[in-house]
Parts: structure tokens; sequence; C-alpha cells
């Protein structure tokens, strides 16, 4: 009897719930808030050991990750003129000149446009083959879904050199749209599973309503379907571009200057003239912003998407 | 406006026929409702008109047009859901002008307020306009699914049961209302109802469908004191025709093996004896039910009977109906 009852848990049970939330959400986040502090630190208390929870702020990091620098004899840095801006003084202190900026904002942009392109293809794509799927008879739907999902299966090693050759033939070798739809392809099959099961809940009646109405059936599906399946797209959107967003393996096989992503970029750092663990701390904190904010954006939508039914069943 | 013409329909689903060979004609302008038990074929029969799902036999035509191959937007059908299916994501208002801003019609926004605050008036939903349309109860919902087929002007009104979730004053008002509209509109209705108010009141027309077959068309009298079968007898009519051995009372016509008696139909005060097994007070009438030999009868009794459970009641038929082995009928 009492198993069944739904009863406001008590005070001490909500504290115990709560601090352990509290807790995991702590053990969580260690790593996050360690990362955005070693970009702050001068390379000393970075491999600092003890590690230093408390240290002076610097922006080195920062500068470094933006920068190419070469070192300058003693005597030549005397003879320079007064430097113009912070991070010049900041770079000079370490006896180096800045020679222009670094390869990392166009890594950045890189990730920026193929994260983003294939994010949007593979939505796109992805919403079309969902409804088709879950609406229309399609002679062996249940082999072409399974076939779909199987590309999924193998692992980017197995498949990166027959692209890579494949690439060279077509002459999408280290392009941005050749990463593009590279990363749609490996998208596709989770968007169409994800997008074909929030569509297969949206009662068709609606559309038919819609048909009635007097719209056409892409009208009925982009005024009807579409804005309820918001929920769906922004979620499987976020989905497609943390991986898109994240990938290694195929970044660091196919790519090499023009299109290289942020994530093969990254290490590259560590190599430059001694471990610069602040600018590749730097360098990671940038490369979450993005969807970071991109989540933030569409979490209104992950709430607010969800609605229950005005069709009576 | 238009006249509506099914032509040999077939339909089934996987191995479910929903209907066979079903031929009517809705004349231009006529009130027909579609009376059958659940699983019958109605909201099929809807179906086909709209152009939301294909015969797979047989020909629809409107105005003398054959419309197998037109989308329901070109039918210019206006649909009532026997689910109300709004749209979730707009508001009421929204709902309702979403037929007037279809690529067809797209009428200009002064006309769309108006023609959606008359609705809205007509159906007493004013003040809910601006509610998301899963803000609202079962009733209102299907006002306003009533609502976006009435702002439109359309050749034929299809409603599946539109009124069956509202409350008593609001159906009677709406029942004329609907009947006003469409009359004044001058359009042809199809309606599903399972309401025998709605369908002696509102109908030209009643078509009976058993398992998918049309078993009878006619006037809502001609199915009421003419039906073709138990069957027919036992769409229209509350409380529900007696269906008794035809031998009961005496004498019967060749081949006769059941009698049907209306409540209404049954003289009491001389015949056969039976006794009360319960009484309904109902406010406008009185319902007796009696236990007749091995057989039980509902009469209507005067309202202010005195009759109480275990009295004796004296039961004859009057303008009975025969059937026979079938349940078609014998005159
Ligand atoms: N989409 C479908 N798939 C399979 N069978 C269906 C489908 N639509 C209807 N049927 C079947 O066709 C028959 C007629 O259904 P229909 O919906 O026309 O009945 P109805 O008279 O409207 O009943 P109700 O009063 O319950 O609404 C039923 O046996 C039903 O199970
Ligand atoms: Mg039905």
């Amino acid at each position: 009897m009492s198993s069944f009852s739904v009863t406001e848990p008590s005070k001490r049970q909500k504290w115990f719930a709560g601090s352990l939330v509290i807790l995991y959400a702590l053990i969580t986040i260690m790593p996050l808030i360690w990362i955005i502090a070693t970009g702050f630190k001068s390379p000393s208390d970075a491999i600092a050991y003890p590690p230093k929870v408390f240290f002076e702020p610097s922006m080195e990091g920062y500068v470094n990750l933006f920068t190419s620098r070469t070192r300058l004899p003693a005597e030549e840095l005397a003879a320079l003129p007064p430097s113009e801006t912070w991070y010049q003084e900041l770079v000079r202190d370490n006896g180096m000149v800045i020679t222009g900026p670094s390869r990392y904002g166009q890594r950045f942009l890189n990730s920026v446009i193929i994260g983003f392109g294939s994010t949007f293809l593979s939505i796109f794509l992805g919403t079309l083959a969902a409804y088709g799927f879950s609406r229309f008879k399609v002679p062996i739907k249940d082999d072409l879904l399974f076939f779909i999902l199987s590309t999924r299966m193998m692992p980017p090693i197995a498949v990166a050199i027959p692209i890579f050759l494949m690439f060279r033939q077509i002459g999408l070798s280290d392009s941005h749209l050749g990463m593009i739809l590279l990363y749609t392809a490996v998208n596709l099959s989770l968007s169409v599973w994800l997008l074909k099961g929030f569509i297969d809940e949206i009662p068709l009646e609606y559309e038919e309503a819609a048909l009635i109405d007097g719209y056409t059936r892409f009208q009925a599906f982009y005024k009807v379907v579409l804005p309820q399946a918001a929920t769906g797209i922004a979620s499987t959107a976020i989905f497609c571009l943390i991986f898109a967003w994240n990938e290694y393996a195929f970044a660091v096989l196919l790519t090499s200057g023009n299109a290289q992503t942020a994530p093969p970029f990254i290490p590259t750092i560590i190599g430059a003239g001694g471990k610069d663990w602040p600018a590749v701390a730097a360098g990671a904190t940038i490369f979450l912003i993005p969807v970071m904010i991109f989540t933030i954006l569409l979490r209104k939508h992950l709430l607010s998407g969800i609605t229950f039914g005005a069709v009576r069943k | 406006m238009a006249e509506v013409v099914l032509n040999g329909i077939s339909k089934s689903y996987g191995d479910q026929v929903a209907l066979e060979n079903v031929s009517l004609t809705i004349p231009d302008g006529s009130f027909v409702v579609l009376l059958g038990p659940t699983g019958a074929g109605k909201t099929t029969t809807l179906r086909m008109v709209s152009g939301l799902d294909q015969p797979d036999n047989g020909e629809i035509l409107i105005n003398g047009q054959a419309v197998n191959k037109w989308t329901p937007a070109q039918r210019n059908v206006a649909m009532v859901f026997q689910q109300y299916s709004l749209y979730p994501h707009l508001t009421v208002r929204d709902n309702l002008a979403f037929p007037l801003r279809s690529p067809i019609l797209k009428t200009p926004a002064d006309e769309i307020t108006r023609k959606v605050n008359d609705v809205a008036e007509v159906l007493q939903i004013s003040h809910k306009l601006d509610n998301k349309a899963t803000a609202l109860s079962g009733g209102e919902m299907q006002r306003v699914s009533i609502g976006r087929a009435l702002v439109r002007n359309p050749d034929i009104f299809l409603m599946d049961e539109p009124l069956s979730s509202l409350d008593a004053k609001l159906r009677s008002d709406l029942r004329i209302e609907l009947k006003r509209i469409q009359s004044s509109l001058g359009a042809t209705m199809l309606y599903v109802t399972h309401d025998q108010v709605e369908a002696m009141t509102m109908a030209t027309h009643v078509g009976v469908l058993d398992h998918g077959k049309l078993v009878q068309f006619g006037t809502p009298r001609e199915i009421y004191e003419d039906p073709v079968s138990i069957y027919s007898a036992s769409r229209l009519g509350t409380p529900k025709i007696n269906v008794l051995p035809a031998d009961l009372f005496g004498a019967t016509p060749a081949g006769a093996v059941s009698i049907g008696l209306r409540p209404e139909h049954i003289r009491t005060g001389e015949g056969l004896a039976g006794q009360v097994t319960r009484v309904e007070h109902l406010g406008d009438q009185t319902r007796v039910h009696l236990r007749v030999q091995t057989h039980d009868v509902i009469t209507l009794a005067d309202v202010h009977t005195t009759a109480k459970v275990g009295d004796e009641m004296l039961i004859s038929p009057q303008n009975p109906l025969y059937f026979n082995a079938q349940g078609g009928r014998v005159k």
C-alpha cells in the first residue's frame, strides 16, 4: 500500500538527495574547472607539484595560443622600440617577439564551418528521410533502416583509408566540403533513427487536418510536423554537432592543412618549443564554447517542444 | 454546394473489410446522417469523400466529376475529425485561422479576424481564443475543431460525431446552430452520430451501415417507421426496439420469426401479463421494464405512473414490425 503512495519526500530526504547531486556535479565539473584554470596559469604554475589551486592569473597561455613567436638575443630585444600592446610586452618578458598570428584561429574557423555545416546537412537530410520512413510505405523499409544504422558500426580507422583514396580521386582531400560530407554521412544514421522516433510520435491526424484545410503535403509537413518535431530536431542537432565538433580520428587522418579542424591541431601546440600546457588548456577552453552556446540556445526547445495530445485517443 | 455520389465503393485495410460496395447519392444541400455501431465503416466513408484515403474499388463523384484522383484540398471539403486533432503548437485563434490562411484561400487579415470572431461566438469559445490548443477541456477542443470547419465555406461538410463530448445544453444549442449554418450556406453535409435526436432532427436522409454495407438509406422517418431489418430498426430509438418471438401475441404473417415493438408501440391494460421489474423516471418520460414470460420488454408509461416493481401489467402490440429468420422485414 504505502509503497505505491505518492508522498512529498521529507526535508531530510530532500537534503540527502540534493547533496548527492551537488557532489556528483562537483566531481564531473572538476576536469572542466581544471582546464579553464590551467589556461590562466603561467607555464611553471601549470606543472607545479603539488598542484596550485591559488595562483596569479596570467594571459600567457592565450597569447601563446594565438601567436607565433621567435626567440631573440637579449641585445636585439633591448634595441626594439617600446612595445605597443600588453601582449607584445608579455611575450618580450619571456625573451621573444611575435612574428604573426598562429594557425589556431583558422583551425577553429574550420571546426565551425565543418561542424555546423555537417550538422545542418545531417538534420536537413535526416528530417526528410525520417519523415519518409515514418509516413510512407517504403519497400524493404526495415532493411534500409538497418543498413543506415550499420554504417555507424565500423570504427573510423577501418574506413579512413578507403575514404582517403576516394577523396583523393575526386579531389576532396583536405577540403571543407569533403569533411562536411563525411561527417554528414556518419551522423545521418544517428539523425535518421532519432528523428524517425520523434516523428513517429506525432499523430498523423494533424497532417490530415492540414490536408483538408487546403495545404499540400509539403506545406503540412512544414507547418504542422516540423514545429512539433522541434524538440527532436534540437536534441538531434546537439548530438550531431557534438560528434562533428569533437571528431578526432578522421580529422587527423584526412586533413592536414587547409581543412584541419581544431581537435587534431590542439595537440600540435604541445610540440612547439617545450610543453606549453597553458596554451593547450586555453585552446581547449575556447574550443568548448561554441557547443556550450549552441546547447544553451536550443535548450528552450528541448524543454518546451514537448506537447501533449490535442488529439483525442 | 455539391452533390456527392459514391459508386460501388469498397475499401479494405489488410483483411479487415471497412466498406463493401457502398453506393450512395447525397443530394446537393442535403444533410445525411450515417448510423452504425462501432466499426461499421462510418469514418471510412467520410475519409473516402475527403480524399484522405483512396477506395480499392468504385468511384466518387462530386458535382458529376470523378474526384478519385483529387487531393483533399482540391475537393473543397471541411472535416471535423472524430479525434479533435487541433494543432497543439498553435493558439485557438491560429487554429481557427489555419484553413483561411491556406494557399488556396489566402484570406486577407481583417477578414480572417472577422470570421474567426464570428465562429468563436457561435461556438461560445470567444474567451478562449488566446489559449494554447492544448490548454482546453475536451468539449472546448471539440468546439474549436468544429470551428475550423465552419470558418470556411466548403462544398461539403464531413463531421464525425462532432457533438459527442459536449454537455446536453451546449449540444442542443450547437445542433441548431450547425443545422442553421449548413442550410444557410446550402452546403452538403455528411454527418456521423450515435445520437437519435441529432439524427431525427438534423438529417434530411439517414444511411444505415452494417459491417461496411449500406443496408438502408432514406428519410429519418422512413428509417424509424419502416426499417428494412431488425438491425436498421435497432439503430434509432431509445430505449431500443423490443425484439420478441413473433408468436408471443398470437397470429403472425407468413415467414415472420420475430416481432419488433418500439416502446411507444405497446398498448397497456390488455393482452399478455408481465411483471414490472424496474421503473425509471426520466423526467420527460417513464420507462417500465417488464418480464413477459421469459422475455424482457421495455415500454413507456405515463410520466406520473404509479406502477412499481412487482406489479402486474398487461401489454399488447400496436403497429408491430415483423422480421424473418435472417432479421429481414416481413410485411
Ligand atoms: N487505418 C486502418 N487500418 C486498419 N483497419 C482500419 C483502419 N481504419 C479503419 N479500419 C477498420 O475498418 C473498419 C471500419 O472502421 P471505421 O473507422 O470506419 O468505423 P466507424 O464506423 O467509424 O466506427 P466508430 O463508431 O468506432 O468510429 C473497422 O473494422 C476498423 O477496424
Ligand atoms: Mg469512426
